[in-house]
């Protein structure tokens, strides 16, 4: 993933760049989620026992229904003959449809094994693709030497993009996936100010995907989908640059761009958000009592940090002293950093056990973090927060302003009420 | 390539962590790439361990595969010297490494360091989680475990590792019994030793081999070059925890007849009272690691008088003595890793009561079957705050309550039976069982049933599916809501196996005399 050059907001900042042990999840984590968001798509994993059992563990509690995702284990024989796993990765996703005819998008995701034996997933996916009548099927890598946790959306999303019907018409695309109480949210919010031509990338089903081309113009809801953009912008679709919709003022500045994009003058747009950005300031009162002052810690993971720390420090008046994130995409980030305080340490890669040290000396009130350390971070005294709750929680729009700094506020709250 | 939803066991490197991580003074270089520092949560977040696992990762991304990954390899290595001075390493590759063959063990072995690296190859496409923990620990006691001079009735624990099911608490019982032989534990290993521990392992006479998923290859080897026979019973269930006294009691040489003669379980009582009777021949489903699985087959059939309907293991290396158990039941062992097999098994034995692991906790809810998990792989349910063993005589008491809690009680069950017109009796009255009842598959509505089925089986020849005659469908609405479901299923299934189109009043009580003892 390449570090743009900055396009505007300049920010001078010097910038830790670490390159040692990563405690992060990998790509294809996004599947976690990515398979929920659209309903009839199946992700197939071709890859390792490990790959397997990530899935599950990430997963956490184990899924009651039948999952839409699975894994299809490489063994020694795949290995000795990379023509006969081709066949029998045909096998497997022939049984596999045969299945789930209720399934009309198929992925297949690479990962680090079948990135480094070369196995040609792409290839395999038109095959297959022409086989199926009914079923598109596409892949990308969610592998661990490529991509980091929420870069699997990324990549997700950017298979489907070159997929996308083409259309000139005017029309503002979302791109990121979101909970539908926030996609419900926007249309209403775009409705009042007559904006009816929205669509949002991914949809729900695989058929509704939207059409795109040089009339649309697109928001990026989450700051992970870099490849996803640029393959927008090589379908003539035209960024618009705004903060990333956490908090009031962040939202506000999102919608803004999309209706300013639309031809929305200002006054009709202040018309259609006040109550709600207004609510949503009202709401953020509560927690940002426990909050305030506070000192916060973000180790990298979800690459959310950024506008994440934006957000606490500016409405909720917590410090930042570290913000780690596992890259920092400066083009598409560049609305946000001039906003983040000046003392606040930036840093970008890893090397966890220098971080931990750093971590342990400032001793900060709250530890933003991945599940492998909160609870030996937890056990040392220091107040923490799983990163993976705030991709799998709806924390995006105005009224869920509050919803997010209170998942930051109810460890404090915790830590006031237990007497042991 | 396997088709895999849900997997029991994790990929060998993972079984080495579970060694690295219930010991003290071993540090565990790996490796593989970021995505496999998922590992780290099992630890910390079903076993709630407050410390991080021993285990450095190098992380290599797709931009080092064209440059050195060695190098990477062997600064990790030496970093993580510097930081956790350990008393030795264990080095491996994950299977990204082991596709790129740097090899861990040769690249130690040239790095200069002043403690011992003992190599760990894995080999990830083929072999899982267990048998990883069963290789690491084997390698670990060669490299450390010497021949001394042994000490009389002293003996090894052997087994216990990190992420193990009731290891914590099976370890505690166990120590107390041979406490009270007057046995001397000398080394409990992996959890809770040193690598300067497993020097001293030569001192006891003999072995006590808990788990034999992760210690038998390692007892094997030491009772060939150390001279230390290992215990053959594993201490589960009244019957099995007295056999085991009795086997160490003569590997000691010590007299165990005053603590045979004791009564020191509450199950034989609890199991012979009138209120048990209850229990008998109720069908149970047994799933698990082998050495759990053969256990719980010999304590539900022996013990408390259970009829065992099915038993099987995912782990293959010990499927000859799950095939032995099953046979001796006069059943079929099912042996497989593909949870969607079992369920299918279990759906097939119409059990009562399913004893298996998280995953069979899953299926029979979805049965609407009682459930209780008695192996790997674990959830943090599984790691109860309070001390409950499955091994030895407390551990006896806890599967007498953990088993037949689930299912329900006597006299109420025939209450039940004789006024199920009661209408506190149905599904929307409030249980006080704590739970709902599983919601039950209703049939189709008949006009629907009728138009569809003649013509799908017509066109693709499948049998036809029994329909529900009005009289049966009432009559089966009279039975208890939370017997229903399966009598609907063992009516539907004794219905498709003689043919029978239209399900009549006499259907279902034939099909209650098929399926009643
Ligand atoms: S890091 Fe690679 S090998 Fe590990 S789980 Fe992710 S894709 Fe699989």
């Amino acid at each position: 993933m390449l570090d743009h050059v900055p396009a505007s907001g300049c920010d001078t900042r010097p910038i830790l760049r670490e390159r040692g042990q990563r405690e992060v999840f990998c790509g294809l984590t996004g599947i976690v989620w990515m398979h929920r968001k659209i309903q009839d798509a199946f992700f197939l994993v071709v890859g390792s026992r490990t790959c397997a059992h990530l899935l599950q563990s990430a997963a956490g509690v184990m899924i009651f229904a039948e999952p839409r995702f699975a894994t299809a284990i490489l063994d020694e024989r795949d290995l000795a003959g990379l023509a006969d796993a081709q066949e029998e990765l045909d096998r497997n996703v022939t049984r596999l449809l045969e299945r789930r005819p209720d399934i009309k998008l198929l992925f297949l995701v690479g990962s680090c094994p079948s990135e480094v034996i070369k196995l040609d997933l792409h290839r395999a996916a038109q095959r297959l693709d022409r086989r199926f009548n009914g079923v598109r099927v596409l892949n990308y890598s969610g592998s661990g030497i490529e991509t980091t946790f929420t870069q699997g959306e990324d990549a997700c999303l950017a298979a489907l993009v070159p997929e996308l019907p083409s259309t000139d018409a005017a029309q503002l695309v979302i791109v990121g996936a979101l909970a539908e109480v926030v996609e419900d949210q926007w249309r209403r919010l775009y409705a009042a100010m007559g904006i009816t031509n929205i669509a949002f990338l991914p949809a729900r089903r695989a058929g509704d995907m939207p059409a795109v081309g040089q009339g649309t113009r697109y928001l990026l809801a989450q700051p992970f989908l870099a490849e996803t953009a640029r393959l927008l912008d090589a379908r003539g679709a035209r960024h618009l640059p705004a903060l990333f919709p956490l908090g009031a003022e962040g939202t506000t500045d999102f919608l803004r761009a999309g209706a300013e994009a639309m031809g929305v003058g200002a006054g009709r747009f202040a018309e259609a958000t006040a109550a709600a950005e207004a609510r949503a300031r009202a709401a953020l009162e509560g927690p940002r009592a426990r909050l305030a002052g506070k000192r916060i810690f973000f180790f990298p993971d979800s690459q959310l940090e950024v506008p994440m720390a934006r957000f606490l420090t500016r409405e909720c008046g917590m410090e930042a002293v570290e913000i780690g994130t596992p890259y920092l995409h400066r083009a598409h980030l560049a609305a946000e950093m001039p906003l983040l305080p000046a003392a606040a340490m930036l840093s970008e890669g890893q090397d966890v056990e220098r971080q931990l040290d750093r971590c342990l000396e400032a001793r900060p009130d709250l530890v933003v973090c991945g599940l492998g350390l909160a609870n030996p971070l937890e056990a040392q005294g220091i107040t923490t927060k799983w990163s993976i709750e705030l991709v799998f929680t709806p924390v995006q729009g105005y009224d869920q302003a509050a919803d997010l700094a209170s998942l930051f506020a109810r460890p404090f709250a915790r830590r006031d009420m237990l007497r042991v | 390539m396997q088709l895999t939803l849900w997997t029991y066991e994790g990929p060998p490197h993972v079984g080495a962590m579970r060694v690295a991580t219930g010991m003290e003074g071993l540090h565990y270089v790996l490796h593989a790439p970021q995505g496999d520092t998922y590992a780290d949560l099992l630890f910390t977040m079903i076993e709630r361990r407050s410390k991080r696992p021993p285990v450095t990762y190098t992380t290599f991304q797709a931009r080092d595969l064209g440059g050195d990954t060695a190098e990477l390899f062997k600064r990790a290595l030496l970093d993580a010297a510097e930081r956790f001075k350990p008393q030795a390493f264990i080095v491996g590759a994950s299977c990204t490494a082991e596709l790129i063959q740097d090899d861990p063990g040769g690249l130690a072995a040239t790095a200069g360091l002043d403690v011992p690296v003992v190599p760990v190859e894995l080999p990830s496409y083929s072999k899982k989680e267990n048998w990883g923990a069963a290789e690491t620990f084997y390698q670990l006691v060669r490299r450390f475990a010497v021949k001394a001079e042994q000490r009389p009735a002293t003996c090894n624990v052997l087994g216990p590792t990190a992420l193990g099911f009731r290891h914590r608490d099976d370890v505690k019982e166990v120590c107390g019994l041979l406490a009270r032989l007057g046995i001397t534990v000398n080394v409990v290993a992996p959890m809770g030793s040193t690598p300067a521990d497993l020097t001293r392992l030569g001192e006891a006479s003999f072995n006590v081999v808990l788990y034999p998923e992760t210690a038998g290859v390692a007892a094997s080897w030491m009772q060939r070059n150390l001279g230390q026979p290992f215990t053959r019973t594993v201490p589960i269930g009244v019957g099995a925890t007295r056999d085991f006294i009795a086997e160490v009691a003569a590997l000691a040489g010590v007299d165990a007849t005053a603590m045979l003669a004791a009564e020191e379980s509450r199950l034989p009582w609890y199991s012979r009272s009138v209120d048990s009777t209850y229990l008998t021949g109720k069908r149970v489903f047994i799933f698990g690691d082998a050495t759990h699985a053969v256990a719980a087959a010999r304590v539900a059939r022996e013990e408390l008088g259970f009829e065992v309907v099915g038993l099987g293991t995912y782990s293959r290396e010990q499927a000859r003595e799950v095939r032995e158990a099953a046979k001796a039941l006069g059943l079929e062992a099912l042996i497989t890793d593909d949870y969607l097999a079992v369920e299918q098994a279990i759906a097939d034995a119409h059990p009562e009561l399913v004893l298996g692991t998280q995953m069979e906790r899953h299926t029979a809810k979805r049965l609407g079957v009682a459930c209780a998990v008695i192996s790997a792989p674990v959830h943090v349910q599984d790691f109860p705050a309070r001390h409950s063993p499955q091994m030895g005589f407390e551990g006896a008491n806890v599967l007498f309550d953990t088993w037949v809690h689930p299912l329900m009680m006597g006299l109420e069950e025939h209450l039940i039976g004789m006024f199920r017109e009661d209408f506190e009796f149905n599904d929307q009255a409030p249980s006080h069982l704590g739970h709902k009842a599983a919601p039950v598959r209703e049939a189709p509505p008949l006009v629907e049933a009728m138009a569809v089925q003649p013509v799908a089986a017509a066109v693709l020849d499948v049998p036809v599916e029994p329909r529900w005659g009005a009289d049966a469908e009432a009559e089966l609405k009279k039975i208890p809501f939370f017997v229903r479901g399966k009598a609907r299923r063992n009516t539907e299934a004794f219905a498709r196996e003689r043919g029978v189109a239209t399900i009549t009043v006499e259907t279902l009580y034939d099909a209650k005399a098929h399926y009643s003892r």
